[in-house]
């Protein structure tokens, strides 16, 4: 079953199109895994598929409320425990229970400590928990693995390919190999945006504007 | 040919560049024979003095400081529904207009007023609303600098126009409530009967007219200028890009 | 979305100060007027009305910055706009944390403050029910301000620009509402527009901020 699929579509960064004609799709129990240089576009392009941004052009479709999107920053409250921090967004995500992410994530022994006391891989890992207390099946993950240990990324695999195991899907945009063996690999590099020159999108303000002076 | 043609960039610059002689001529034609009928041209009414001649700038410029906010929601509900560029930067250039005629009105009414009620300043409701009027338009031209991004930028404002027009007409009748002035109705209108003779009525409109040729040419001036300044600032990022 | 009030007011009292430093500026003005305008209690009590208005007013404004920067620094806002809550619910919700952490307390201080500024006695019941009618509109507005300003690092002053001529009509009929209400005369009119405007403020600007919230993430 197909939870999300992209079709040419075209994304832009301060009116600009940074990447052209995207197209994928993901399927129950799959993983995607996004490369490409720095700038080429990669947390545009999951912003735009969280509606965060409008995309320029092409289409989405993933059908409603079926998407967690974790960002670079984790959304953690400082002065808020680990277990406040996951029961808000259990409460937002109208799921009952934290205490499997808690489990899952390894911070079971840190539940009780405010967040401003963990370490920054601590802290992602509670960001990464919050995608468990959502019960989204698509999880839409920038850089997941920043700043987390080897045994931390092992564990974030692994919490991954549970996800996978009971129909969820991926999509991550990531450098580094988290053995996960049935990742497929997107090399976003081919979907560098022309310039405009070359016959590529034209910025809203460009459109039908050469020639007029100049 | 729909009207919307003329959102587009490149159909306004010609159209308006080519407008724009004849626009400067029309604002002459009418601001300087207007002033100058009015200024040296009128009696000097017993009661008033010489100092009612600044009528004719007070009026046009107070006409024109709340018609170009009028303009300016127009313009902001253009852009906000139909995202036309022109329509957002227009309401950018109008802006500092409407803020420099709020400005003269309120500076001639102080000159105006001296004289007349023997104060250059009255928590009079006219004179309040035009006060908070020149905040509103500061707010406004504030909001559009802070903001890098231009399209971010045109819809705060635009967000912002909106708001800020309905609290603006609260304002009015909140300060018409606060305190019952001691302005003068307006010294135009059209249901009731006339407040002054033709002789001082017949200048004032050629003077109302001339300030509201000279917002379009000041408006077409300065709307080409954040036109181009827009596409110097699409190129250069084009230029990065690359 | 009781969740999110109960995490806002919880952050209110974990940063500390949350209810107490508007309370203590509102303070602050209270006692600085005398210092400005000299003791003389008959004066005190002709301004009365209006100087706890406008503290009340300067006190709402101080907190305003606070609404969304930190969630938008921390990434919190990006989140809650891809939540299954709708962004009007979230600004409204906002709102209401910011008028219970700030525009309550200070509800509830006024009197008190009022004392002190000689506030005629039959004053103190409209100056209870119009700040009680008036603070809500202050709080809503002030959302709206801060979400145009979220993603703006020096965002404090021009939000203060922005909001506050949108406060006049509010602060007018507040204040004329405790003034007409101490003289005995009809406060039909006050009364109605006041609680109209934050009536239609409460439903209506959430509109604008969840919008201009979505301009700035994008």
């Amino acid at each position: 079953m197909t939870l999300l699929a992209v079709e040419n579509l075209t994304v832009s960064r301060g009116g600009l199109a940074v990447l052209e004609g995207v197209s994928f799709s993901l399927a129950a129990g799959h993983a995607l895994v996004l490369r490409g240089p720095n700038g080429i576009g990669k947390t545009t392009l999951l912003r735009t598929l969280a509606g965060l941004q409008p995309a320029l052009a092409g289409r989405i479709s993933m059908p409603p409320e079926t998407m967690a999107y974790a960002a670079h920053a984790d959304g953690l409250k400082a002065t808020l425990t680990v277990r406040e921090n996951l029961q808000f967004w259990a409460a937002i995500y109208a799921t009952d229970t934290v205490e499997a992410a808690l489990d899952r994530m390894n911070l079971r022994a840190l539940e009780h400590r405010a967040a401003m006391s963990l370490s920054a891989g601590q802290k992602r890992r509670l960001g990464l928990a919050r995608l468990l207390v959502t019960g989204r099946p698509v999880w839409v993950l920038d850089e997941p693995t920043v700043s987390l240990d080897a045994a931390s990324v092992a564990l974030f695999a692994e919490a991954v390919r549970a996800h996978l195991a009971v129909g969820g899907a991926a999509l991550m945009a990531t450098h580094i190999d988290l053995g996960l063996a049935e990742a497929e690999v997107l090399d976003l590099g081919p979907f560098k945006a022309r310039p405009p020159e070359a016959g590529g999108h034209r910025g809203a303000f460009d459109h039908d504007f050469d020639g007029a002076f100049l | 040919m729909s009207i919307w043609e003329y959102a587009n960039p490149v159909k306004f610059m010609q159209t308006s560049g080519w407008l724009l002689p004849w626009v400067v001529g029309a604002t002459v034609l009418t601001l300087v024979p207007g002033l100058v009928w009015g200024f040296f041209f009128t009696p000097v009414a017993a009661e008033f003095g010489a100092t009612v001649k600044v009528i004719y700038v007070h009026v046009p410029a107070a006409t024109l400081a709340i018609n170009i906010w009028v303009m300016m929601l127009v313009a902001s509900l253009i852009w906000l529904i139909r995202r036309h560029h022109v329509s957002a930067l227009a309401a950018k250039a109008a802006a500092p207009i409407g803020m420099v005629m709020t400005l003269i009105a309120l500076i001639t009414g102080a000159f105006w007023g001296q004289p007349m009620w023997g104060t250059w300043w009255e928590w009079d409701p006219r004179l309040t609303s035009f006060l908070i009027l020149f905040l509103f338009y500061l707010g406004y031209m504030a909001l559009w600098e802070a903001i890098e991004n231009p399209d971010t930028a045109a819809d705060l404002t635009g967000v912002l126009c909106l708001v800020g027009s309905v609290f603006a007409v609260l304002s009015r009748y909140a300060a018409i409530f606060w305190n019952q002035g001691l302005h003068q109705g307006s010294t135009l209108s059209l249901d009731k009967e006339q407040h002054i003779a033709d002789v001082y009525w017949q200048p004032l409109v050629l003077s109302i007219g001339g300030f509201g040729m000279l917002f379009v040419t000041l408006l077409l001036l300065r709307t080409r200028t954040e036109i181009r300044s827009r596409r110097l600032k699409a190129l250069e990022q084009r230029e990065r890009m690359a | 979305m009781i969740a999110l009030l109960a995490r806002d007011l919880r952050l209110a009292i974990r940063a500390g100060g949350g209810f107490g430093l508007g309370l203590a500026f509102f303070l602050i003005v209270v006692t600085l007027v005398p210092f400005g305008v000299g003791p003389q209690g008959e004066i005190l009590a002709r301004i009365a009305s209006g100087i706890l208005w406008l503290g009340a007013l300067l006190a709402c404004l101080l907190s305003l910055d606070r609404i969304f920067a930190l969630d938008f620094e921390d990434g919190s806002l990006d989140l809650l706009a891809t939540a299954p809550i709708p962004l009007e619910a979230v600004v409204t919700i906002k709102a209401l944390a910011h008028w219970i952490t700030t525009g309550l307390p200070l509800v509830l201080a006024a009197p008190l403050f009022a004392v002190l500024l000689h506030l005629p006695g039959p004053a103190y019941l409209w100056l209870e029910v119009s700040l009680l009618l008036g603070t809500p509109a202050l709080s809503v507005l002030g959302t709206f301000g801060a979400a145009l300003t979220v993603g703006l690092k020096r965002g404090g002053l021009l939000l203060s620009l922005l909001v506050l001529p949108l406060y006049v009509p509010t602060l007018i009929f507040g204040a004329e509402l405790v003034r007409r209400g101490a003289e005995g005369m009809a406060i039909e009119v006050p009364l109605t527009m006041l609680a109209g405007i934050t009536a239609a403020t409460v439903a209506l600007v959430p509109f604008a901020s969840a919008a201009a919230i979505r301009v700035n993430l994008r």
